[in-house]
């Protein structure tokens, strides 16, 4: 592992295809940069996200992870934000008790007018997670090649 | 192993400008399954297009990715090219690098590495994804309405006129619903059954409407332009092809002691009955909690005068099997029970009514003939006090009343108002309330008017208490706004009560699998951008069932709900989206998990037959999803406990797959 | 205390919710008392939540409301004004002879100045 380079870290952000994906397009129709280090996987609606996702991406070297979704209420399937909001709160509370810190999770609601905010909760996303620094206790060093 | 070919484009200088193209194709050409990779200034263009037309063709691609724009712009485009080219569209997977890279990272070399990360998980999914073929199905070029108010009508003769065949089942002897029983109509004053009897009329002749009053709808199967529903026809021991409606049985029917409905309660009718004299269909039908000779076999006048021979004292309820392509619930709504409601004396003084008994009494087809007169001693009332949000507005917590406000009140009231003091100027009217509230076309103005034209006293308070005093009512109320309390002697008291859905709403949601609010309301697939359908493919929401309204919002609603289900018959098939959800029998243990969370109600259980051990067959209780229902949210897939349902095009292999590429 | 604090501690004591008044005045048009008091039933709701505590305090009329609960019981938002009025009286009692009274000490401040109304009130209030 080189230990001189500047440490950048991976971060996955599952974005629901209706809202947030929506204004991660609009923050570049806009061009408010974020970090390249922020990899967007497209998923139909913040729900489809099983936590499972989650504690993969950490296993393979994920430094943080975020879920968009639509703002409650406004969901295109009406319901299926209320799902993930409790699904990622037992996940916290899981992560919690692992002795993850529970800063490199995060859950976001981003509309599709909200560009500015999905590029500001990205700069301050990474922000945080970069002063936390490398992800060692989930990651699984026997996926990674090095 | 799939062979891949990836197109990455230029577009223009929008991404060439801040990612190196010719070291992401290069960079994904060496990914494993990608047999061929390139770049080009446009891909979407036409020349584009056909250089991935021609790769497909030429190297035999069995996937595609493309490194372009967001998918919600050209997806649809490429999907296209590809199906046309022989591949299956879902074999298609786009790697967005220009609003993702090029457009909001500045610096090249960390722009192109990134936009190569991106192009390897399109490639990870692809490696997975499989050929996915949109399902169809056929569609009953037919609609059901169900509720015959002033929505249910509207809907059915739009619907009707575009040459689509409409039921309209209701559960009252005749349609006409609610508006029927006004007087007046805010805020033009136009008579109510001027404008409603006419339509009613209408609806009754319609070649394309069959109207199936006193019918309730029993069962509801199937899904969208596939709905079985078993409509049950209540037997009202009269048979509607002989009846002509002269009703000479109703005038010589001896028991005259029932309540009549349609004027609430404030006079009798005959236990056979034509619930009013503009009734559609005008067949008369015998209340069998009331008629004797249902009761005790004895009596028999009826039938006797009938000179159609239509009275049938051994008429049984009918079962009716129907399909339908399209479903609109069109229920309505009624004023709230006002028994938590004492310190008003509702149910100790008979002249304190409720505004929908205040229209009977100042209609003319009323009990009253039109002459507004106190139920009690049928005088003239010469002070009139109207109560506001009797039973709206109230805390959750209170126990009584509604959350909500019930929209309506402030203008009928204020109609109300107007009307009597315009027909009987000796008369004092006071209006207690929280809030006026007017918006709407006209509205204000029309309030307005009953202040400074007809001189009505507006008091910003409410009633504390309502006491009969001997033929007076002592009503003590606030007014808010001059710090006083007030005692005013009335002659009769009005209660804006608040109103609610109609008792069948919440069965017929079950039946439907249609979901509901806390209050009881319909809900709707986007309270902003889908109002007049219910998330349950092939439902639609008309009126008051989904919220409360006024006529012209309920018409307004009412043909839009019909120009939606329109839009739905008009079609053939219905081509669904293929990317739905779609359970692993085999991993499946029918716990019903699935089905809890799914908001569409697109599963459902069968027992299907597997092979046990030797040589047996074992049922086991698998989920099993509707695709043309479900709608790929994908909520569903998480609730699985054994991992079973997966949802196609989104499945949990191809997202871990680009997990794994993003972080490797 | 400042105002803020002044009003959490009676919404605290009373159990009521002042933030719920939607100022309907029904409270005020069912007091048999309206005429005793110099503020009425729906105005404690509005000076509660503006913390305006000690002007409540200050009022002669406030020993005159008879604890009927009418207000309470007609609210259609469970603003229990019945509540709110008796937590200020509560509050302007502890006021005058601080907050650390023992119970065997009660028996021997009873004199004629207490209102024997309050005392009622917390009893009908406290008994149930």
């Amino acid at each position: 592992m080189q230990v001189n380079e500047a440490f950048t870290p991976t971060i996955v952000a599952f974005c629901c295809n209706w809202c947030s994906y929506a204004g991660a397009d609009l923050s570049g129709n806009n061009r408010l940069s974020y970090p390249a280090n922020v990899k967007i996987i497209r998923i139909p609606c913040s729900c489809r996200l099983n936590p499972m996702f989650v504690l993969r991406a950490f296993q393979r070297g994920a430094d943080g992870v975020i879920l968009c979704g639509c703002h409650p209420g406004d969901c295109h399937y009406s319901t299926g934000n209320y799902y993930a909001r409790r699904r990622m709160t037992l996940l916290f509370s899981m992560l919690d008790y692992l002795g993850i810190e529970r800063e490199r999770t995060r859950v976001e609601w981003v509309s599709a007018a909200e560009g500015a905010k999905f590029a500001q909760t990205m700069n301050e996303f990474v922000e945080t997670v970069t002063a936390l620094g490398e992800n060692r206790r989930l990651e699984d060093f026997r996926c990674k090649v090095r | 192993m799939q062979r891949i070919g990836v197109f990455v484009c230029w577009c223009g200088s929008n991404i060439a400008a801040t990612v190196d193209v010719q070291a992401v194709s290069d960079a994904l050409a060496r990914e494993p399954g990608v047999v061929f990779a390139a770049n080009y200034q446009y891909m979407c263009s036409q020349a584009g297009q056909d250089m991935i037309r021609d790769k497909i063709h030429e190297l035999g691609l069995t996937g595609v990715v493309i490194c372009s724009c967001s998918p919600r712009m050209h997806e649809a485009t490429f999907r296209k090219t590809c199906e046309k080219a022989g591949l299956n569209p879902y074999m298609v997977e786009i790697a967005n690098i220009r609003e993702q890279v090029s457009w909001v990272h500045k610096d090249k070399a960390v722009g192109t590495e990134k936009a190569i990360v991106l192009g390897r998980a399109a490639i990870a999914k692809v490696q997975l994804n499989t050929p996915l073929i949109a399902g169809e199905t056929p569609v009953t070029k037919r609609a059901l309405v169900i509720g015959g108010g002033i929505a249910g009508i509207q809907t059915a003769l739009d619907i009707a006129d575009a040459g689509f065949p409409v039921d309209i089942v209701e559960q009252k002897p005749t349609i006409g619903g609610k508006m029927a029983q006004l007087d007046k109509t805010f805020p033009t004053l136009d008579c109510a059954a001027c404008i409603l009897t006419p339509k009613m009329v209408e609806a009754g002749q319609h070649e394309n409407i069959r109207i199936l009053s006193y019918s309730e709808v029993e069962e509801v199967h199937g899904f969208v332009g596939n709905f079985d529903v078993k409509i049950r026809r209540k037997a009202r021991f009269v048979d509607e092809t002989k009846c002509t409606g002269c009703g000479l049985c109703t005038e010589k029917c001896p028991m005259r002691k029932v309540p009549n409905e349609f004027n609430m309660g404030l006079d009798n009718r005959s236990a056979i009955y034509i619930p009013f004299a503009q009734a559609v269909p005008k067949v008369a039908t015998i209340d069998p909690r009331y008629c004797m000779m249902l009761n005790s076999g004895k009596c028999g006048v009826c039938s006797k005068v009938c000179e159609a021979g239509a009275i049938n004292y051994k008429q049984k309820d009918e079962i009716l099997e129907e399909k339908y392509g399209a479903i609109v619930a069109a229920t309505g709504f009624n004023p709230i029970s006002l028994d938590k409601f004492d310190e008003f004396a509702y149910s100790r003084s008979p002249d304190v009514v409720t505004s929908l008994e205040f229209e009977r009494l100042m209609n003319a087809a009323g009990p009253t003939g039109g002459t507004l007169l106190r139920p009690s001693d049928h005088e003239h009332p010469h002070t009139i006090v109207f109560v506001q949000c009797v039973g709206s507005r109230c805390d959750a917590s209170a126990e009584k009343g509604k959350e909500y406000c019930s929209k309506i009140c402030c203008m009928y009231t204020a109609k109300h108002a107007m009307l009597t003091r315009e027909k009987y100027p000796d008369t004092e009217v006071y209006v207690f309330y929280i809030d006026v509230r007017t918006p709407g076309k006209g509205f204000d103005e029309f309030y307005r008017r009953a202040v400074e034209q007809y001189d009505v006293h507006y008091i910003k308070g409410m009633v504390g208490k309502v006491v009969p005093e001997g033929k007076k009512l002592r009503v003590q109320a606030s007014d808010l706004l001059d710090d006083r309390q007030l005692v005013i002697d009335a002659d009769l008291v009005v209660l804006a009560a608040a109103i609610e859905p109609d008792k069948s709403a919440r069965p017929l949601a079950t039946k439907l699998t249609a979901s509901m609010d806390t209050n009881d309301f319909f809900t709707e697939a986007h309270p902003k951008l889908r109002p007049v359908e219910s998330p349950t493919a092939g439902v639609f929401l008309s009126g008051a069932c989904q919220g409360p309204k006024d006529i012209p919002d309920t018409v307004a609603q009412a043909g839009a709900a019909a120009s939606k289900v329109i839009g739905l018959l008009v079609k053939d098939k219905l081509i669904g989206n293929p990317c739905v959800a779609k359970p692993d029998e085999l991993m499946c243990n029918g716990c019903s998990s699935c089905e809890k969370v799914c908001p569409y109600g697109a599963i459902t259980y069968e027992d299907k037959p597997f092979r046990g051990p030797n040589r047996t067959t074992v049922y086991r209780r698998v989920a099993c999803v509707n695709p043309a229902v479900c709608q790929g949210c994908g909520a569903c897939t998480v609730a699985c406990p054994s991992g079973a349902m997966d949802l196609q095009g989104f499945s949990n292999r191809q997202i871990m797959a680009e997990v794994d590429a993003i972080c490797r | 205390m400042n105002k803020k604090d002044l009003a959490a501690e009676i919404i605290r004591i009373s159990g009521g919710s002042p933030e719920k008044c939607m100022r309907c005045g029904k409270c005020t048009g069912a007091c048999p008392a309206f005429d005793d008091m110099e503020v009425h039933p729906h105005q404690f709701a509005t000076m509660i939540r503006e913390g305006r505590v000690e002007e409540l305090a200050a009022k002669k009329g406030l020993y005159n409301c008879m604890s009927c609960f009418a207000c309470s019981e007609r609210c259609p938002r469970s603003v229990e004004p019945a509540r709110l009025i008796e937590a200020v009286r509560v509050y302007a009692l502890r006021q005058s002879g601080g907050n650390h009274l023992a119970a065997d000490d009660v028996p021997g401040l009873l004199d004629e100045a207490l209102p024997q109304q309050a005392i009622t009130s917390a009893l009908r209030k406290y008994a149930k």
